[in-house]
């Protein structure tokens, strides 16, 4: 029997349909498959293997009786950072330890009301806050990808790092994930796999534990183009509880797919062309460009000169949002509470040991630039240089572009604990150099692999749409793939 | 501008969040590089710019006030470390 666990979204859908076997079967797989490769890759924090198979049997007799919702019996893995009734749900950080919410995220909810099957909850760096899913308190996770002939362990990113490897391993067939600075995209480049983080306002963020409540999105991981389609479709919604959520229909976003891209304007910005960039970067790029040439797209030059600020102006909205997001972790209401003489004390105390280091640095550096005297210094200037970058792509748009091409990240997956970038913290946040772009203007943004590196590993490029228009990226993101081809690690776990 | 350890010490304590003095003197340079790199900003000419409020123009949607949910202390209290009758309890408060 071929090993289920290789299929695709699609191809399962289609398979369960056809009755060529059934959820509980494909649930089974994937089971076997976490229990194998979990102790050397770590993705995930908690398996809910009852549940699993509990929804796997479910679906099947929904199947049966032809009444199958649009992912009916497909088994994902979902990011620790949305909220799922009675299981744990802890944005995999010290503080929330043993927290179990009442109530279940919108985006979660979505997904199960059509009808896919919930494998566990994926390991994330703490509050999100990272790239390279080093700061969890579960431990790192381990990139399944490794270069030629060495045997290193490899970061799959972050901060979705979980959502990636387990994608990427055969751990889940298609992974939620959320983005605030690149937290889908650049763990998707670097684990060979598909990651789109849709218009800001798309997804609700209801029941998804905040990081930076202007900037974070939820999305999908998924091994292919078309998969990550058919999950931002169940996903997507307009919540009544998300004043952000906007009003306007999902489309289907599988009809993009194979749409012919011929008279599309494809915008190349110089911008993104770093000094320092590896060679092999810069060519990926420009095959990326030949493929839509070749399929008939306009490829059209263009300026965005502010971009190099986006990311100092990130590192001033996201921790000043964050410091006053994760101000309701005092050990009050819910998770750690380390006790203290008097109530300040017990919140100092629970806040000091209950947070890893790197929420630490964010929660200090958003105290600070939000403190009296600095306001305009920093937040409102760099919220005034939003409106710059956002300006610079609008203007794009203004001029016909459909979408735009960059690399994905700056280079392909770093080893763990690597001493160069952890010894200062703002290297590590280069990573997002290309990503966080996106996020500062409210767009969408997709991930696609678009080859291999010297050293055999994975590497992608982006795509960014204009606001609500992801069916442009699939379609696009499809012209890549089918040109690229797709990319599998060589197995060496479990 | 940078940051000297009384000002990481103060701004932790503003954070409710205790730092030993060895803490304070490490964050102390971690944040001077993230201070440090930020201040590129000096570089734009931000006059006359309006600082972004949302980055999708859509008027902040507003409903009915009127009880929809509720009735829920017990779901609502089920997290806490420690809690008695529906009432979260912390440590004294009022002398």
């Amino acid at each position: 029997m071929t090993d289920l666990t290789k299929l695709t979204i699609a191809e399962a859908r289609d398979g369960l349909k056809n009755k060529d076997y059934t959820s509980q079967e494909l649930t089974e797989g994937f089971l076997k498959n976490i229990e194998a490769a979990n102790s050397s890759l770590n993705a995930y924090v908690a398996v809910t293997a009852d549940k699993a198979r509990d929804m796997a049997k479910a679906s099947d007799a929904k199947l049966a009786a032809g009444n199958a919702g649009a992912l009916e019996g497909i088994p994902l893995g979902i990011k620790d950072l949305f909220a799922t009734e009675g299981v744990h749900t802890q944005a995999c950080s010290h503080i929330l330890d043993g927290f179990k919410p009442a109530y279940e995220s919108t985006v979660t909810a979505n997904l199960w009301a059509d009808g896919a099957v919930m494998l566990g909850k994926l390991n994330m760096d703490e509050f999100a806050m990272g790239s390279s899913n080093e700061t969890s308190y579960y431990g790192d996770v381990i990139n399944p990808w490794r270069k030629n002939g060495s045997n290193q362990d490899l970061v799959p990113g972050g901060s979705s790092g979980g959502s990636a490897t387990a994608v990427a391993a055969r751990m889940c067939m298609g992974a939620t994930a959320t983005d605030t600075g690149g937290s889908i995209r650049q763990p998707a480049a670097f684990t060979g796999t598909v990651g789109i983080k849709p218009t800001y306002g798309r997804c609700s963020r209801w029941g998804t534990v905040a990081f930076a409540s202007s900037l974070d999105q939820a999305g999908p991981i998924a091994h292919t183009v078309r998969d990550s389609a058919i999950l931002l479709k169940s996903m997507a919604s307009v919540d009544p509880k998300d004043t952000t959520s906007v009003d306007i229909e999902v489309p289907d976003y599988e009809a993009a797919i194979g749409k012919s891209i011929k008279g599309l304007k494809i915008g190349i910005p110089a911008e993104y062309r770093l000094e320092g960039m590896p060679g092999e970067i810069e060519d990926l790029w420009q095959k990326g460009i030949a493929w839509l040439k070749d399929a008939g797209a306009e490829i059209v030059d263009i300026t965005m000169p502010h971009t190099k600020y986006a990311l100092p102006a990130y590192y001033i909205v996201a921790p000043a949002e964050a410091s006053s997001n994760l101000a309701r972790y005092d050990g009050v209401r819910y998770g750690l509470r380390v006790p203290g003489n008097d109530i300040v004390e017990m919140y100092e105390n629970t806040r000091a040991e209950g947070f890893g280091e790197e929420v630490k640095r964010r929660v200090l550096i958003g105290t600070y630039v939000l403190s009296a005297g600095y306001y305009d210094a920093y937040y409102l200037k760099a919220q005034k240089v939003r409106t710059l970058i956002k300006r610079d792509f609008d203007l794009a748009w203004a001029n016909g572009v459909d979408a735009i091409l960059t690399p994905a990240t700056p280079s392909a997956a770093f080893g763990v604990a690597d001493q160069d970038l952890h010894s200062d913290p703002v290297k590590m946040y280069l990573n997002d150099i290309f990503t966080v772009t996106v996020n500062m203007a409210g767009l969408p943004g997709i991930a696609v692999p678009a080859g291999l590196d010297k050293d055999g590993l994975p590497l992608g490029l982006q795509l960014i749409g204009k606001p609500f228009d992801e069916s442009t990226l699939f379609q696009v993101g499809q012209v890549i793939e089918d040109a690229a081809g797709s990319f599998e690690p060589e197995k060496w776990w479990g | 501008m940078s940051v000297d350890t009384d000002t990481v010490k103060r701004v932790a304590h503003l954070a409710r969040i205790k730092v030993s003095n060895e803490d304070a003197t490490r964050m102390t340079g971690e944040l001077n590089a993230i201070l440090g790199f930020v201040e590129q900003l000096d570089e734009v000419n931000i006059d006359g710019v309006e600082p972004m409020t949302s980055v999708v123009e859509q008027t902040m949607k507003k409903r009915a006030d009127g009880v929809k949910d509720g009735n829920k202390a017990d779901d609502i209290t089920l997290n806490a470390p420690v809690s008695e009758d529906n009432f979260f309890m912390v440590p004294k408060v009022v002398e």
